[in-house]
């Protein structure tokens, strides 16, 4: 792609990420209702495809305020880090071969290392509010996302031993012959459940945790901040499943040789289905307790994690040997 | 170890539980578009009836106002000169008090008063929900279709003497020796 075109691409996707988002807050609550037999938002629009708008105007019109006992400039600073860092994440996604803004050869990494400056965002935005419920929210996520992050990482080495590469685009590549959702079960079912930690998204919302911490981080945000928060929620949500599909289920990767179709379609469907999966999570699964949490990480995934990546490291090497 | 396989299945079976609620009917009544069933004996919004021959059947009794638990009902007797029924001069209903019991109508010696399946009575201010006398009062007898005080009471009002009213024996003199 030449420099023009590459810029076009790249303003399509961060628009098309924010677009997705949005539409995600109310196709996430119609998918609820659906699951939960009641209809969820339908009075605005065809299918209620207007919450979207209403939601908008309604926030961007709300007092922007800033408490005055919080620690103002990193109480403004917060909700656009996750934003960011989130929409910075989509600059290594293969949407189909060559439609990528950038292939990083550390493309996997820059990925990890973009999530992580996330937590900062939740973090800062719990200690800048000056507010206890803020603060034991971002004390959680704290804990939470670091401790999760170490077996993110290492979930992912398996499908790096295997395919020989940190670029995503090789990964891709080199599942032509077999998704590594099958060779690399484990790894996709520890890179699932700290994914959705990472994303704090239901049933991991321990920060948020409405039902004790009142709002947690977001307690003292309001109107466009706490839009911010929310975007950089449902940006993540997209750009985890984006992730699950391209390295787990073949990116965009025809299955069956249905190659008529085209590559963008089959990397959309898939994604679509990952989340379709997430908010089934949301909708099925409560909330553990905080200690839970922690030691279903520490105890349980993280052997899990070690026993794939030792088993995932000798076969490959036993294939390379013989 | 055990545990931890029990747990995981139990999760697995929730998912594919709520997975299944795909395919079934949303519960959700669409209310404004879509009224539920009202039972005829709902107690929704308060009427005045009126007896058979269209006359208002209230006799301004004040049982239902010293029934009314929270005390919303407040109306004034009066006689009516032409044939001396009795009448309430005015009958107030506070509906933004009113928690729809029904014991005015258990109350309520001549079925005057009646509850009924309707509760759609919001109003932008809090004035518009007290009701006057004009605002109760419905042109029919309401759930009670023959009943007409006065014509089975022994008080005496224009067009009939005591002991007229059915059922009534004639009145006895009490002063006479007679059998």
């Amino acid at each position: 792609m030449s420099d023009f075109w590459l810029i076009v691409f790249a303003i399509s996707v961060m628009l098309g990420a924010v677009g997705g988002a949005a539409v995600a807050t109310w196709f996430e609550r119609r998918l609820l209702g659906l699951w939960q037999d009641r209809y969820g938002p339908n009075r605005i629009g065809p299918f209620g495809i207007g919450q979207v708008a209403a939601d908008m105007i309604k926030l961007l019109t709300k007092h922007d305020w800033v408490p005055p006992f919080a620690d103002k400039w990193v109480f403004i600073f917060a909700p656009t880090a996750i934003v960011v860092a989130m929409l910075l994440g989509f600059a290594v996604v293969p949407f189909g071969p060559g439609l990528q803004i950038i292939d990083l050869n550390i493309g996997l990494l820059f990925f990890l290392g973009m999530t992580s400056l996330a937590v900062y965002s939740v973090l800062l935005g719990g200690l800048a509010s000056n507010n206890k419920y803020a603060l034991l929210g971002g004390l959680r996520s704290a804990a939470q996302m670091v401790s999760y992050e170490v077996f993110m990482g290492l979930s992912l080495m398996g499908v790096v031993m295997l395919s020989g590469s940190f670029s995503m685009a090789d990964i891709v590549e080199s599942q032509r012959d077999g998704w590594y959702c099958f060779s690399q079960f484990l790894g996709l079912f520890v890179f699932v459940i700290a994914a959705i930690a990472e994303s704090h998204r239901l049933p991991f919302d321990l920060p948020e945790a409405e039902h004790e911490l009142t709002a947690g981080f977001h307690t003292e945000y309001s109107g466009m901040k706490f839009a911010m928060f929310m975007l950089g929620e449902y940006l993540g949500l997209i750009l985890i499943s984006c992730m699950i599909t391209t390295l787990f289920f073949g990116g965009w990767l025809a299955p069956f040789s249905l190659t008529f179709i085209p590559a963008i379609i089959w990397f959309s469907l898939k994604t679509f289905l990952v989340i379709c999966f997430f908010i089934l999570l949301r909708c099925a699964i409560p909330r553990p307790r905080y200690d839970q949490l922690m030691s279903l990480g520490w105890k349980i995934m993280l052997p899990i994690t070690l026993i794939n990546l030792v088993i995932t490291g000798a076969v490959a090497l036993w294939i390379a040997g013989a | 170890m055990r545990d931890l396989v029990e747990s995981l299945v139990s999760q697995l079976r929730t998912i594919w539980t709520i997975l299944l609620h795909t395919f079934t009917k949303a519960e959700t009544v669409q209310y404004p578009e879509e009224k539920p069933y009202l039972a005829p004996r709902y107690r929704g919004r308060i009427v005045l009836t009126q007896d058979p021959d269209g006359d208002e059947r209230c006799v301004a009794c004040n049982l239902c106002a010293a029934a009314c638990p929270p005390d919303c009902i407040s109306l004034q007797q009066g006689t009516r000169e032409e044939d001396g029924r009795w009448y309430p001069e005015f009958f107030r209903i506070n509906f933004s008090r009113c928690i729809m019991c029904g014991l005015c109508e258990e109350a309520c010696p001549t079925n005057a008063i009646q509850l009924i399946p309707d509760f759609e009575m919001c109003e932008y201010d809090r004035e518009n929900m007290v009701y006057e006398k004009e605002h109760l009062m419905i042109d029919g007898p309401g759930k009670y279709h023959d009943y007409n005080f006065y014509r089975v009471a022994g008080m005496e009002i224009e067009g009939k003497k005591k002991g007229e009213a059915e059922n009534e024996a004639e009145p006895i003199d009490v002063r006479s020796l007679l059998p």
